[in-house]
């Protein structure tokens, strides 16, 4: 659906990371999680083209005085990363933005009372807190944050409020364990013999190390892709990633918007792997 | 009262002058949670070739100031699932679909013509030649007045159907290529492609798209594509079909002030899935409040 959303909040919440609430019509609260909004920054011609953003968190805002009804909301994270983001991060509440609403398929939780492994890489935790969300429900679940310092590791308090057990690993090492979150995954899989469900979403190159070690450990791992798209609607066609099958001479090119964003991870191909 | 917002391409009536742009709005389904089909001129599908095409690596599509570059590489299902997959939806829609084509020799022009000749759901064909002839080592019918002649003839002689030929803005002159199809067998011309152009990384050094060009679209294109539906509309009897940035009402009803009889909204669409509609609202407004009657009138009443 398309509908003109209302700034709630817009905060920094770490150094070049934002987070934004805004209402939303009652149908946002139907968004699995995985799934993603296209926002139009603003509505002249520059930028032109919508941002894609994951579906960070919905609920019912609650307005300031008793007896009052709740709002829908829906909420985003983002990095400010170009002009568009820029421009996004100057927005003030009560500030409109055209929206489009929710995209794509969501991830699939798999059984209850299996443990959940969520891995987010910086701005890639931002789908993974609604999931987290959906899998307390009936599931232990494990959260694995990496960046490249503290300041890329977000939002870890809203996570251990659902009761998740959150995990750290900074490259810098100033949060957490020093490296790569990939290896504090390895350790929890070591431990547990390889159980559970991998969930992640995160630069590239995470998502191709979880990738390899889901491989190789025979763990069901499904991942979130980003990609350059014009629409979210399947119509460009400009977001599209490589299958498992893929080659010059056999193309197997997957539509990230509308196939995705949330794919197993062995139906895609990764280098290496 | 209401004004007349219809308009006729070579025998195919049309509700109003705006339609989709071909590439631009998947093969109609995509969009009709966003649009009413039922409130557009036309719409055109994705560009079909013979065999399906997967298209170019990524990344395929960048943003650049008011416009954006692509370079999908004409990825469609092919004829075959285009007819299995795609047709029956168009069967449930009471507005015209047009089928956008595309292929590597005259004889598979002409084939794929006569195939979408034979679907009663097809209601016009729009040829684009402005793609590569990778059979003769770079030739672009697109590009070359005899080869696109050729290739439109071909497709003449296979469909009694509205033939529409999409024109490359990417020559020294358009005028001649526009002569060169309507000469051909051309029923009209869609006017214009997008524009060849490239977007480049500093940091990286490298080119942002994997295909390095790509077709620049939207609102930085319309200038251009103002100029070339203006000089080619002077000079062909076909009707011409205006392309290029078009955003808002007002972008249209220029279009069609410099000889268009219709207009195709692309780029737009991915901005605001709604944009066809709103446009061809926003068009009877406009003649609404100018106490217009007819739509028509407008086509190359520019005063210059």
């Amino acid at each position: 659906m398309q509908f003109t959303a209302m700034i709630l909040n817009n905060a920094e919440v770490s150094p070049g990371y934002w987070r934004m609430r805004m209402t939303a019509p009652p149908e946002i609260l139907t968004a699995r999680p995985g799934q993603f909004v296209m926002v139009r920054v603003n509505p002249s011609i520059d930028p032109l083209i919508r941002r894609p953003f994951g579906v960070f968190d919905v609920g019912m805002h609650q307005p300031g005085y008793t007896g009052a009804a709740g709002q829908p909301y829906l909420e985003i994270l983002y990095r400010v990363v170009g002009k568009g983001t820029g421009m996004l991060s100057s927005l003030h509440e009560t500030d409109l933005l055209d929206i489009i609403a929710p995209l794509g398929s969501g991830f699939d939780s798999g059984p209850a009372g299996e443990e959940k492994l969520i891995v987010g890489g910086g701005v890639g935790l931002a789908p993974l807190y609604l999931l987290a969300k959906e899998l307390v429900k009936d599931s232990p679940v494990r959260l694995f944050a990496g960046g490249r310092s503290k300041d890329d590791v977000l939002c870890i308090t809203e996570f251990e409020r659902l009761g998740v057990e959150c995990y750290t690993a900074t490259e810098d090492g100033s949060l957490g364990e020093c490296g790569l979150v990939t290896k504090v995954l390895e350790s929890r899989l070591d431990a547990t013999g390889n159980q559970g469900r991998i969930f992640a979403c995160g630069p590239h190159g995470m998502l191709q190390a979880v990738a390899g070690i889901a491989a190789r450990r025979q763990v069901p791992c499904q991942v979130s892709l980003e990609g350059y798209m014009a629409c979210g609607v399947g119509a460009c066609l400009g977001c599209v990633c490589e299958g498992a099958g893929h080659s010059a001479d056999t193309p197997d090119y997957r539509c990230v918007c509308s196939e995705g964003p949330v794919f197993e991870a062995a139906e895609l191909k990764w280098e290496g792997v | 009262m209401k004004p007349d917002m219809s308009v006729e391409i070579a025998g195919l009536k049309l509700r109003n002058p705006v339609m989709t742009a071909s590439g631009t709005f998947g093969y109609g389904e995509e969009f009709s949670q966003y649009v009413n089909l039922e409130t557009i001129g036309a719409f055109v599908t994705k560009g079909l070739s013979l065999k399906p095409r997967a298209g170019n690596p990524t990344p395929r599509i960048v943003e650049t100031p008011g416009g954006m570059l692509n370079a999908i590489g004409l990825q469609n299902v092919g004829i075959d699932a285009f007819i299995q997959k795609k047709v029956p939806f168009l069967r449930s829609v009471n507005t015209p679909a047009i089928a956008n084509f595309f292929g590597y020799t005259p004889d598979e022009y002409a084939e794929l013509a006569a195939r979408l000749d034979s679907i009663p759901e097809v209601a016009a064909l729009e040829v684009n030649i402005s793609c590569p002839n990778v059979k003769q080592g770079g030739i672009v019918f697109g590009t070359d007045p005899g080869c696109a002649a050729s290739v439109v003839q071909a497709c003449r002689a296979a469909t009694s159907k509205p033939l529409i030929v999409k024109l490359s803005p990417n020559v020294t002159d358009i005028v001649e290529m526009a002569l060169a199809c309507e000469g051909a067998g051309a029923d009209a011309l869609s006017v214009i492609n997008t524009l060849t152009g490239m977007a480049i990384d500093l940091e990286r050094r490298r080119p942002v798209l994997a295909n390095v060009t790509g077709g620049l679209s939207g609102p930085a294109i319309k200038p251009v594509a103002l100029r070339m539906v203006w000089q080619v509309s002077k000079v062909v009897k076909v009707p011409v079909i205006g392309i290029g940035g078009i955003m808002s009402a007002t972008d249209a009803l220029e279009f069609m002030l410099a000889g268009a009889t219709a207009v195709q909204v692309g780029t737009a669409s991915f901005v605001n899935p709604g944009a066809a509609q709103e446009i061809a609202e926003g068009m009877e407004q406009w003649l609404l409040d100018h106490g217009v009657g007819d739509v028509k009138s407008l086509i190359g009443a520019l005063q210059a």
